[in-house]
């Protein structure tokens, strides 16, 4: 029950991640391979705020997200004038700065990592949910409004998109922005749930796994990312009793998805009532054609 | 008459490092006025527009609008000025419906902040149902509704044009830039086109500047012409005088060498 419980969790902490990177990847169009350094960045300030200050949980993830937020506005200011492929570089060496300041910076734990952060139990347990289903509304808000159809026109059609008013560096900063502060909560409530943090868990794998799993919900699907997330959490879960293989395995089945729907999960689509009741019409119309056409045949 | 010019290019210059793509051009356009930008491909017509809007930096001169510089502005702050425009290779949202296409565009009307958006306060209910209705009531007026719901990629070409005009006044310009928007139609598209062009200029109370190779196009809607020649002005005048200018009609029927400038 408690290994249950723990996988859910995870997927839970794992989404609120992902969701930010939706925004910024699918639908703004800005690949990052740096987010684990936001992860970390809100890893290690939500255990300080809780291990060092005593202070709550609540105020550790605040905090976390606050920090990660900053240092974005930073790193955007710095490198969101890039374009595509230099942007993606510009994260990976983000990412990959952050790693060695904490293996040398020893009042954290330096690179043997650090125990002994305050874990949360009980009522506390629910609080990654909580936070994700906060983080879905909040995103699909953002999205559905706009300033998010000025995301999806920047990624679009950059050029089309400026003149038609948008501000493309400020859409790009928000979604950024946005992005950095989800990974640095769910860089928190890691640190507070499994109560052991290291650098070396916020490596490239980590944010390529973030981006696989946009990817393989669909670019520009918020509920991709949400069936994404948990999937690609449970999925190398299952194949544990396989141990050395199943990462094999977890690769093989991203890459069936990938060649079966290049466009990911939902290929941009969302679900929702309104899109399940449009497809089901349709599904339903195509199928009173296709009778109506054997009836004319039959004739 | 004497109108003000809406939009006044005083000698304006580009170069891209040795090559000057356009060379001390001024040219204005009347408020309420439908403008021609004409010359042989290559003469620096797109150049114009890409300086006008702000996508490259003037090198020399000056660009007037409503009688105040916009040299210093960045390219969107130049759109939500009143300037918007059309492209030669056109660029709509592909992956968009129509319908989003516009709406998208039309997000100047609205002014609910970030928070508002997060927390769906009454303001973002309030502003995207007119934002909404705008969308609607400008798809209407341009003949799009019956298609709102379809992607812009699959949109046959004269729609598409006609799609990314319609983005183009949902900002609400005082001046609209075409780039070539007959390229590519047929006769009974472009007479579609050049009444559309009439009826918007009417109905939105715009100013217009089109660059046209279509000389029907050109002399049938346009109240002043401006023609270039390998970035230097060759002519400017009324369509009559431009039309009989020797020096247009050996530019674009050939002739002998020609002194740029």
């Amino acid at each position: 029950m408690e290994y249950i419980l723990g996988i859910l969790i995870l997927s839970a902490i794992n989404l609120v991640a992902v969701l930010g990177l939706s925004v910024l990847t699918g639908f703004t169009g800005l690949f990052s391979f740096g987010h684990a350094g936001f992860m970390a960045i809100g890893a290690y300030t939500s255990a300080i705020v809780t291990a060092r200050l005593h202070l709550p949980f609540a105020v550790g993830l605040l905090a976390a997200g606050l920090v990660a937020g900053i240092i974005s506005i930073g790193l955007g200011r710095l490198t969101l004038k890039l374009k595509g492929d230099y942007f993606c570089i510009a994260t990976m060496g983000f990412g990959e700065i952050v790693k060695p300041l904490l293996n040398n910076w020893k009042w954290v734990g330096g690179a043997r990592g650090w125990e002994s952060i305050p874990k949360y139990g009980g009522i506390s347990l629910l609080l990654p949910f909580a936070v994700a289903v906060i983080a879905v509304i909040l995103s699909w808000n953002l999205i559905n409004s706009r300033q998010g159809r000025n995301m999806v026109a920047v990624r679009e059609e950059e050029l089309a998109a400026q003149m038609a008013g948008v501000n493309v560096l400020r859409s790009k900063m928000i979604a950024l922005v946005f992005s950095a502060v989800l990974a640095g909560i769910a860089g928190g409530l890691m640190a507070n749930f499994i109560g052991f943090i290291a650098p070396k868990t916020f490596n490239m794998v980590k944010s390529t796994e973030l981006t696989i799993i946009v990817i393989f919900g669909g670019l520009g699907s918020i509920s991709g990312s949400v069936v994404a997330a948990l999937l690609l959490t449970v999925l190398p879960e299952l194949f544990r009793a396989f141990s050395s293989w199943r990462l094999v395995f977890y690769g093989l089945a991203v890459m069936i998805i990938m060649i079966g729907r290049p466009k990911g999960l939902m290929g941009g689509l969302e679900l929702t009532p309104t899109s399940l009741r449009k497809a089901a019409a349709a599904r339903k119309a195509k199928r009173d054609t296709a009778a109506a056409t054997a009836e004319g045949e039959k004739r | 008459m004497n109108v003000a010019p809406i939009l006044e290019l005083k000698g304006l210059t580009k170069r891209f490092g040795g090559l000057t793509a356009v060379n001390d051009v001024s040219m204005s356009v009347r408020e309420g006025g439908i403008s021609g930008l004409i010359g042989p491909n290559g003469a620096g017509k797109t150049t114009i527009f890409n300086l006008i809007t702000g996508v490259y930096k003037v090198s020399e001169g000056a660009i007037e609008f409503k009688g105040k510089s916009i040299l210093d502005r960045e390219p969107y702050q130049i759109a939500n000025l009143g300037i918007t425009r059309t492209f030669q290779n056109i660029r709509l949202f592909k992956n968009l419906s129509v319908f989003d296409n516009v709406l998208t565009a039309c997000h100047m009307s609205a002014k609910y902040s970030l928070l508002e958006s997060f927390f769906r306060l009454p303001r973002f209910y309030r502003e995207e149902v007119i934002l909404r209705k705008k969308a609607e009531s400008l798809l209407d007026v341009m003949g799009l509704s019956d298609r709102a719901d379809l992607t812009a990629n699959n949109l046959p070409y004269g729609l598409q044009r006609r799609l990314e005009i319609t983005r183009a006044l949902a900002l609400d310009p005082a001046l609209l830039l075409l780039d070539e928007p007959a390229a590519g139609m047929n006769p009974d598209e472009t007479e579609q086109l050049m009444r559309l062009m009439e009826e918007i200029r009417k109905s939105h109370n715009l100013s217009i500047l089109v660059i046209e190779h279509h000389m029907d196009l050109v002399m049938g809607v346009c109240d002043h012409i401006h023609v270039l020649n390998f970035g230097c002005t060759l002519a400017d005048g009324p369509p009559d005088d431009v039309a009989n200018d020797p020096k247009v009609v050996e530019a674009y029927l050939g002739g002998e060498e020609i002194k740029s400038c």
